[in-house]
């Protein structure tokens, strides 16, 4: 696939007229879906996808475009050299922009994780037959990412990744359940079924009747699943220098008025996890690590090359939306954690959030899956979904109580438009505080 | 009317496979996006996406193979392929072979378009989108604004062992204007001149859309909500805009209603529903004023069309009727799992997705009640237009919506503007405080671009249509601030 795309840069390039310069963006994956339902396969296939994305650019003028390949050179050579007709018409029709950004130093970069994967039909096989007599729902995502960047001043980068993602839910009735994964390069049988058996002895605990929560405040512990749902919504322009610069940031009260997190709140996006290309489509290198947040106050923001242009900084990631991040652990021992929250909410998924109040960032959403009633450190009955609606500020602020010492990485299965290679390695959390309301 | 896929098609034909059943459902699908930001023109962004989906069924196995490459070679892999999976799920399939439906039909169906695309050239649309960009910059609180206008068509070609031949071509325009204004720690924004209401069609459809004639308007909107007092907090009465019961429409009417959902297909992801199999024909969703359609067929509005991916033909249907639950969005698939009546409503979001129960176009149906009855009726209430927040749970039971714009209601007259509308309910019983419902006068028709759902994942263009309406009795609150 590597030959492939840069032969096909190299045709590209020597279709350019003078003066202009092409860059190139290839992502594609050979993926197997196999979708499950009540432990049959409910829909199974191959999905072989090829993109590409150009932009071509003479002076401050400049055009894009993204065609889908077919992976044969001479066919998709010809449609290429009919897209770059096309960009260069309405290349003329342009006013020159301000902002364009890419990097014209030359920063080759080779990575392969090109492990051989496991066979997806045994992977099913085996997941139905650890699973048999269980209801389980979910979706098995197998097979190789390629991503690459070449432009015409002759860089070239590469990254590709063979991998699986196991996503998947176990239920007991209506919507009582147990959400686990299982994600990574070197499939194990051990353990996945070791996996299946810690569902079964949860799905023991789900099966107890189940108790209503009143709308209140709660002493509570957030599994890092949970505390993931967090973070992704507040990483919804929260950590942009553009959505900083234009005041849309949902963390505008640490811009504006100073507020600060807990000291114990440490985040960085950590490009160095290797799970995601080091290169942006512009042809730039991310820094091995940003940091965000440090001790509780707001540091650095992440810069796409427009919007480091735009606002005299430096390109330091692809976009503006963290794909690596990492949440310093605390020092709770994780073992002993329902002792730590003694009684209260046991949380171990969120769904759903959304922001109350932006500015205030006052998040909303449910709770979700395998949630428990502790008392005195045991656990009692699974709750039924409840809605909270609180702020930042507050849980990983003035109600925290600290944070676990271990961490979970967790490899997002989001398959929109392609599979995901976005991470984050995170903690769980206890708070004095949650606000329920429905 | 798209002679590649046709040329595609026949070549396949030469090399189908000898199977119980297979489809082969062919896109080829461009984009054009331009935008103007603070009054910089944007990157112009072309897309250009092509592939064929191949389906294949044999015994008690489904597989499908999709693929860019539309060689004859390309083709033969996808066969192999999609063959491989029907064989290996035989023995784990949770559809067996007759659910599958058997399609037969011979189809033609294209957007009507008054104004193509093409018809206005690239530097005359920059000038439009820079005049309206300008508009939105009223005074130094508006902190960023843009104007951005996109233009996608669908060419899809559905052909199946069984003698079907569906050739559909979708125009769709996707407008907008966003105003964002700042004072300190406080940011609010407007939306509008299309946004959440892209449409098929051509460029007649931006003077409906107010594109861009409502962008000052906007930013006056958007700064004088930095001023405006807080919505107030307590159980009133609200007035819903259309801009807003799309959104409710969505995610309390149409997800629940899925019957893939109900099966539990998207129980992993997506979440489940409180509806169950049982409650159809005979449970009260809302109050008699409720009437819900399932509507393929106003062709302006965004999921309108003649065929869905499974090459089922799509007709109007009432979903809800005087209240009561009529029918599921189920697909010819769902259909035959459950023995249920349904809507053609398999679709697939992209060229390598396989197709899902979705929404397609679900539309509350117009009432006899003006606006001006509406708000007098409304001692003490909030009226709420366009959303800007949505959360619901994975039953589709317990919501919580804000909107970007409230006016308070106090005895029966529009006063002051409030920020940070919100409320929240639970679907089962919020329908049912449904007290009046728009005449057609406050009909408008809209969409959601990106309704999310499916395991792979796909994201999918899904119309609504609606009237204003007015319920009774709702927890309303505004912002922490």
């Amino acid at each position: 696939m590597q030959d492939y795309f840069y032969s096909l840069g190299d045709a590209l390039f020597k279709k350019l007229e003078a003066n202009e310069q092409l860059l190139l963006y290839f992502s594609g994956e050979d993926s197997d879906f196999v979708r499950l339902n009540h432990n049959k396969v409910r829909q199974a296939g191959n999905v072989a996808q090829r993109t590409l994305s150009l932009d071509l650019i003479e002076g401050k003028r400049h055009a894009e475009a993204s065609v889908d390949l077919a992976g044969d050179n001479e066919q998709d050579l010809n449609q290429l050299v009919e897209m770059l007709k096309i960009l260069r018409q309405q290349r003329v029709l342009l006013p020159e922009d301000p902002y364009l950004n890419y990097s014209t130093d030359i920063n080759h970069s080779e990575y392969h994780h090109d492990n051989e994967v496991i066979n997806s039909h045994e992977a099913v096989e085996q997941v139905t037959q650890a699973a048999a007599g269980m209801d389980l729902a979910g979706i098995f995502a197998n097979g190789t990412q390629y991503s690459g960047f070449a432009n015409s001043l002759g860089q070239r980068n590469w990254h590709s990744s063979a991998n699986f993602n196991f996503d998947w839910s176990c239920y007991h009735a209506k919507d009582k359940a147990v959400k686990s994964s299982y994600a990574g390069f070197d499939w194990q049988q051990e353990k996945l079924t070791k996996k299946i058996q810690t569902i079964n002895h949860q799905l023991a605990m789900i099966s107890r009747p189940s108790k209503t929560i009143d709308p209140g405040r709660y002493r509570a512990y957030l599994a890092p699943s949970a505390v993931n749902e967090i973070i992704n919504l507040v990483s919804w322009g929260g950590f942009g220098l553009k959505s900083h610069r234009t005041k849309s940031t949902p963390l505008i009260q640490m811009l504006e008025q100073g507020r600060t997190l807990s000291s114990s709140i440490s985040l960085s996006e950590n490009h160095a996890r290797g799970l995601a290309p080091k290169f942006t489509s512009d042809g730039f290198i991310k820094p091995d690590r940003v940091q965000l947040i440090n001790r509780g106050i707001y540091q650095d923001c992440l810069a796409s090359s427009r919007s480091a242009m735009e606002y005299d900084s430096v390109t330091n990631a692809e976009s503006e939306y963290p794909g690596a991040l990492d949440l310093a652990a605390g020092d709770l021992p994780g073992e002993n954690i329902l002792d730590e929250l003694d009684t209260g909410l046991y949380i171990n998924n969120l769904w759903y959030l959304n922001f109350s109040d932006r500015n205030a960032c006052q998040l909303t959403g449910m709770t979700r899956f395998a949630c428990f009633w502790v008392e005195n450190g045991e656990i009692q009955a699974p709750v039924d979904v409840m809605r909270f609606d609180d702020s930042v500020y507050d849980l990983l602020g003035t109600s925290l109580l600290g944070l676990t010492e271990d961490r979970e990485l967790i490899l997002d299965a989001g398959t929109y438009g392609q599979r995901s290679n976005r991470s984050i390695e995170l903690p769980g959390i206890l708070v004095k505080a949650l606000r329920l309301t429905l | 009317m798209n002679d590649y896929l046709n040329h595609v098609a026949r070549q396949f034909s030469s090399i189908a496979p000898n199977t119980d059943f297979w489809t082969l459902r062919l896109t080829n699908q461009t984009r054009e996006s331009i935008s103007v930001r603070q009054g910089v023109m944007q990157p112009v962004y072309n897309q250009l996406a092509r592939g064929a989906l191949l389906t294949v069924v044999s015994g008690d196995g489904c597989g499908y193979a999709a693929t860019s490459d539309l060689s004859t070679g390309g083709l033969k892999k996808a066969v192999r392929k999609a063959s491989d999976w029907a064989l290996q799920s035989s023995d784990l399939g949770l559809l067996k072979a007759g659910d599958f439906p058997r399609p037969e039909n011979k189809a033609r169906y294209e957007t009507p378009v008054r104004q193509h695309w093409d018809e206005l050239p690239l530097n005359e649309k920059v000038t439009l989108l820079q005049d309206a960009n300008k508009a939105l910059k009223i005074n130094d609180s508006i902190v960023d604004w843009q104007a951005y206008l996109g233009y996608r068509c669908d060419d899809v070609l559905f052909v199946s062992s069984s003698g079907a031949h569906i050739e559909q071509r979708f125009h769709y325009i996707n407008p907008g204007l966003v105003a964002v204004a700042n004072k300190g720690s406080l940011t609010q924004y407007r939306t509008g001149g299309g946004s959440q209401s892209a449409r098929q069609g051509g460029l007649e459809q931006l003077s409906l859309l107010d594109f861009p004639q409502t962008a000052t308007p906007l930013a006056e909107e958007a700064v004088a909500l930095l001023s405006a007092d807080e919505c107030p907090q307590g159980t009133m009465d609200i007035v819903l805009a259309p801009s807003q019961m799309i959104l409710q429409i969505h995610e309390s009417i149409g997800h629940p209603l899925e019957l893939d959902r109900i099966l539990g297909d998207e129980r992993n992801y997506a979440g489940t529903s409180f509806v169950t199999q049982d409650m159809f024909g005979r449970y009260r969703y809302g109050s008699e004023l409720l009437n819900v359609t399932f509507d393929p067929g106003r062709t302006e509005q965004l999921a309108s069309y003649a065929y869905d991916d499974e090459g089922t033909p799509a007709q109007r249907e009432y979903i809800i009727r005087n209240g009561i639950l009529e029918r599921p969005l189920g697909g010819a698939s769902s259909q035959a799992r459950t023995g249920m009546p349904g809507v053609a409503n398999a679709r697939q979001s992209d060229w390598f997705r396989p197709p899902i129960d979705r929404m397609a176009n679900l539309n509350v149906e117009p009432g006899d009640t003006r606006v001006e009855d509406m708000i007098s009726s409304v001692e003490s209430g909030v009226y709420m237009e366009t959303n800007r927040s949505w959360s619901i749970d994975d039953s589709r039971n317990k919501f919580q919506f804000g909107c970007e714009l409230g006016r308070v209601i106090e005895n029966g007259e529009l006063k002051g503007m409030v920020r940070n509308p919100n409320y929240r309910g639970i679907s089962a019983t919020f329908w049912r405080s449904l007290v009046a419902v728009g005449n057609e006068n406050s009909f408008q028709v809209k969409g959601v671009t990106n309704c999310g759902k499916g395991e792979p994942n796909q994201s999918i263009y899904v119309g609504h249509a609606s009237p204003t309406c007015h319920f009774s009795d709702v927890d309303v609150f505004g912002g922490a601030a």
